[in-house]
């Protein structure tokens, strides 16, 4: 190797990282829990998708966007369109008025598949609209915005309004939507029952698969020039114009990239879950979402992936068992991880554990997922 | 669709449906209000805004239920001593929200956006707690029940009148304090240039939390003249706080007027689009719009001209 090692795709504790998660994700939990319970991790990895793109976006490029459930709900929906024309056929439907359409159309009195429907009977297209729909969408905003240079807060009290009027457009039209029930019965991924455990443990490992070239893509863009734009960027951002960069299509790119992860998460929720709502794409997830990043450590991309597999981990248990605690505990999750931790668990392990592994080995890898401050100090 | 009425019941369809405009214009007024003080002024985010109106309607609800109980006499204008009541009680929460939780946050705004939201997690399910999570509704003495008859097609409802009355006194009662009192001049200094402030003599600090306090008893007046037209459940504030937030960047952070002339456009807007279309789609397509010209003109209506 003639590079520095700071250019390769991974340091020695990256690396080490990636793969103790790995083996978290592709072993440990498989084998130790039952399918129900691995469906459910699997649902909680649909978030760390979003959390990653978080990552990107928040930690590395300064733009917090408050409406990446919108990105998210756009993928799952997609999604959910094409399975439920699947489940949708003339037999499945003959005790409906209009047999062969979606059950909720035909409960709000529409009488043919909407235009826009249509193209969702194609699993290609499908595919390519899970990404495509929200990754243009986001571009359409991104442009608006970051050509203007609106920034930090205004970003995201718009991207907070755009959740919000996507909500009540998704619940005010249920007749082509839903409403608040959201597309639900998905019974069938071309001809593939994906209600059945075999299904549910195959398209946990394709989630975890999938979530693993998002967490690659994240890494690679994050240690190429690219990256260190995004960093210097969200640090001194006249700077990095004055030295004659677009700083609008950085910022308009890494939005893209960011809702095109929100939107496979999406994807894999509606396949691995069964059903899509409006409750994954308000204000309220959306906000949820920025605190699995923030838990995990805003700049730490395997952070994320904690992060978003704990606090849902705890909002699964406390909720459970007592529901009144939780809201109590997520509010304060908030305010400590602002107050007190503002790099999450990833800031805790660089601060408080890895010197003691250092310690404890006598040899000094550089810290895990420190990455940002320490490498720019390096360099 | 007007062919079926009549000239004189088009009018009166107007009026009522412009009339219903004004409340819901007084409504966006004194929600926007507070914030346009926290965040046009101390460039705070406080998503919390909307559960310290809710705790300015709880604190009504419980005094118009002491009234009821211990001084029925007085109980028509309960509602004034509720008011202050409220006024005092968010504004104390709200201080002491600055004094623990947003002091530390005034160089991370983003931060105190995430804070602040927990913060109106936890305020939710303490309400929930104490008040159950039903929604409570609040006695009104007689004389706001009922309506004004106009015309024999008009008719006006007297607690939107009390409501219209209550936004203008206190947007009066702010424009005053913020542009003609000394401590409005010392929070806009601060807002012009915090260092300076600080160097010529002002307390920041303290005029930081009196700032935060005002803004927040705003909002609890607020909470309580909305027990007037509508009953207060634990997650009402939620409800308000994107329509808040929206009212006060379209018109232009730092500007009272700016707020008052957007939450008057905005307000407008929707009502007369829901006499066309369905309340949602009304909804929309206002938000839709206010985002389209924040998009063009992302100062907003009034900008305040400031070098930073």
């Amino acid at each position: 190797m003639t590079t520095a090692p700071s250019n390769r795709l991974f340091t020695k504790s990256e690396a080490i990282g990636f793969v103790i998660l790995a083996v978290i994700v592709f072993a440990i939990l498989p084998l130790a829990l039952d399918t129900f319970r691995l469906n459910l991790f699997g649902k909680y990895l649909t978030y760390a998708f979003v959390a990653v793109g978080l990552v990107l976006c928040w930690g590395a490029g300064g733009i917090l966007s408050l409406g990446q459930g919108v990105f998210f709900g756009l993928g799952g929906y997609c999604m959910a369109m094409y399975l439920k024309l699947e489940a949708s056929t003339p037999e499945n439907t003959s005790i409906q008025s209009t047999p062969g359409i979606p059950d909720f159309m035909d409960w709000n009195q529409l009488t043919a598949l909407p235009w826009w429907w249509e193209p969702f009977h194609s699993f290609s297209f499908t595919l390519f609209a899970v990404i495509a729909v929200p990754v243009v969408f986001s571009f359409i905003i991104g442009v608006a915005m970051f050509r203007r240079r609106v920034g930090g807060v205004y970003f995201a009290i718009i991207t907070q309004a755009v959740a919000a009027i996507l909500t009540i457009l998704i619940i005010g039209q249920q007749g082509f939507t839903g409403g608040v029930n959201g597309i639900t019965d998905l019974r069938t991924l071309k001809g593939w029952d994906i209600r059945t455990d075999s299904a549910k443990e195959i398209l946990y490992f394709v989630n975890g698969i999938m979530l693993f070239a998002c967490l690659l893509t994240a890494q690679f863009i994050r240690k190429s020039k690219l990256g260190r734009l995004l960093i210097a960027m969200r640090d001194q951002e006249d700077r990095v114009r004055f030295s004659g960069y677009d700083v609008a299509n950085f910022k308009i790119f890494v939005f893209c990239i960011g809702a095109a992860f929100a939107a496979i998460g999406g994807a894999m929720f509606t396949l691995q879950v069964g059903f899509m709502s409006p409750s994954f794409v308000g204000i309220v997830p959306s906000i949820e979402m920025v605190i699995f990043c923030a838990v995990g450590g805003r700049l730490s991309i395997l952070g994320a992936v904690y992060g978003a597999l704990l606090v849902n981990w705890a909002k699964t248990t406390f909720s459970e068992s007592f529901p009144e605690l939780w809201l109590l505990g997520l509010g304060a999750l908030f305010i400590a991880v602002v107050m007190a931790f503002p790099d999450g668990l990833a800031g805790v392990y660089t601060d408080k554990i890895a010197p003691r592994i250092r310690k404890l080995l006598k040899r000094g890898p550089p810290a895990l997922p420190a990455a940002n401050a320490q490498e720019t100090a390096a360099e | 669709m007007f062919s079926d009425y009549s000239m004189g019941e088009l009018g009166a369809i107007f009026a009522m449906q412009g009339f219903a405009g004004l409340i819901l214009f007084s409504v966006f007024v004194l929600m926007a209000l507070g914030l346009a003080i926290i965040f046009g002024q101390m460039g705070v985010i406080n998503m919390a805004h909307g559960e310290f109106m809710i705790l300015g309607a709880y604190v009504t609800y419980l005094t118009s239920n002491v009234f009821a109980d211990f001084l029925p006499a007085l109980f028509s204008i309960y509602f004034f001593v509720a008011m202050i009541l409220a006024f005092i009680a968010s504004g104390l929460l709200g201080m002491f929200v600055e004094w623990a939780m947003i002091r530390h946050l005034y160089k991370r705004p983003l931060d105190t956006l995430l804070a602040t939201w927990g913060l109106s997690l936890i305020l939710q399910q303490v309400y929930r707690s104490v008040f159950g999570a039903r929604e409570v509704g609040v006695t009104i003495p007689d004389w706001i029940m009922g309506s004004l008859p106009m015309t024999d097609m008009i008719e006006i409802p007297i607690n939107g009148i009390f409501v219209m009355v209550l936004a203008v006194s206190i947007s009066i009662a702010l424009y005053i304090l913020m542009y003609k009192s000394g401590w409005g001049r010392q929070v806009r200094a601060i807002n012009q240039n915090r260092i300076m402030a600080d160097a010529v003599g002002i307390n920041t600090a303290w005029t930081d939390r009196m700032t935060f306090g005002i803004g927040c008893g705003v909002a609890g007046v607020a909470g309580s003249a909305f027990t007037m037209i509508g009953s207060t459940g634990p997650t009402a504030g939620q409800l308000y706080i994107v329509d808040t937030f929206l009212v006060v960047v379209f018109g232009g952070a730092g500007s009272l007027l700016g707020t008052i002339a957007s939450a008057f456009s905005i307000s407008q807007a929707q009502s007369i689009l829901e006499f066309f279309l369905s309340g949602s789609m009304a909804k929309v397509l206002t938000l839709l719009t206010v985002v389209g010209i924040l998009m063009l003109r992302p100062q907003g209506l009034f900008a305040l001209k400031l070098r930073k």
